[in-house]
């Protein structure tokens, strides 16, 4: 029983530990979605296959929240004509790196991991929208 | 970061919360609204991931998780983080504090990468992706997440990224 009254002071621990920087994130994720608009995501687009792969990334990667969102946003600009490489980095993006959460993911998982993860992230969203839009355009 | 300065980091979200409730009251409750939402949505995942922790802690001991996903785990480590990365629900920072706890009994870093990226794939959302893209587009990128987070974990491994 002691054992186990241990083991729960310890996981309380760890989520203590962990809890201003969650709450902070969190509070800082519902203000960036309250105050830019869903239209604005349109604008920053450019028509460059490359760089709409890069700027799509960019954005996923700065915004947060439910991956229903991202596929929201992304099929409304699919609609718009944005290219499917820019949506499909900002899709994996979305999930995948995390410029908000980089403070937790640091103080957490540690900064070295946690920089060289979000980089790799990152690097492969663009590889993975390349191959999937060679890939749907082949099938 | 530092517990300090985490502390910090909410203190200074707290104030900007104030700074808008100042000059933009519509948006400090929209963004209040929001906040509620989202914590409504993770409570029952924080719980679940503090009865993880716990089971974990007082169950599995270190050695067995070196052997299943320590530096020696090969295959299996994979699959298992790649299975339980699909089908881990809730916003990503949710899951840093138990692999944490996971990495200090011996998890390597390389399979902490792999199961992160997995989580891009969500099974109950496979539909809505569908139908905005289309079934191709779903099967080759959902392929190429799994492919990518293996790639991505063995890239941690060979470098030796702790």
């Amino acid at each position: 029983m002691r054992k186990f009254n241990e083991s729960i002071i310890k996981s309380l621990k760890g989520l203590w530990n962990a809890f201003p920087i969650l709450i902070g994130i969190i509070l800082l994720i519902s203000l960036i979605n309250v105050l830019i608009p869903k239209s604005t995501y349109s604008l920053i687009f450019t028509g460059n296959y490359f760089m709409d792969s890069f700027v799509g990334g960019i954005l996923g990667s700065i915004l947060a929240g439910n991956p229903i969102t991202s596929y929201i946003i992304g099929g409304e600009l699919l609609n718009e004509g944005i290219s499917l490489i820019a949506i499909t980095a900002f899709l994996v993006c979305w999930v995948t790196v995390g410029l908000i959460q980089l403070p937790a993911e640091v103080t957490i998982l540690g900064k070295k991991f946690a920089i060289i993860r979000n980089l790799i992230s990152f690097i492969f969203s663009i590889v993975i929208a390349i191959i999937t839009t060679i890939g749907v355009n082949l099938i | 970061m530092k517990n300090k300065s985490s502390w910090l980091f909410l203190l200074g979200l707290i104030i900007i919360y104030f700074i808008t409730l100042i000059f933009k009251p519509s948006k400090f409750y929209e963004a209040l609204s929001y906040f509620s939402n989202i914590m409504l949505i993770i409570f029952p995942i924080f719980v679940l991931i503090l009865i993880l922790m716990v089971l974990i802690n007082y169950f599995v001991k270190t050695k067995k998780i070196i052997k299943i996903l320590g530096k020696n785990s090969g295959i299996k480590g994979y699959v298992l983080v790649i299975i339980s990365g699909i089908i881990s629900s809730g916003p990503i920072y949710m899951w840093y504090p138990l692999l944490k706890n996971l990495n200090e009994k011996g998890m390597k870093k390389g399979l902490i990468a792999t199961f992160l990226y997995c989580r891009a794939i969500k099974i109950p959302l496979l539909p809505l992706l569908i139908l905005y893209f289309g079934l191709p587009f779903t099967i080759i990128f959902n392929l190429l997440i799994i492919i990518g987070g293996i790639v991505q974990g063995i890239i941690f491994d060979i470098f030796k990224i702790e």
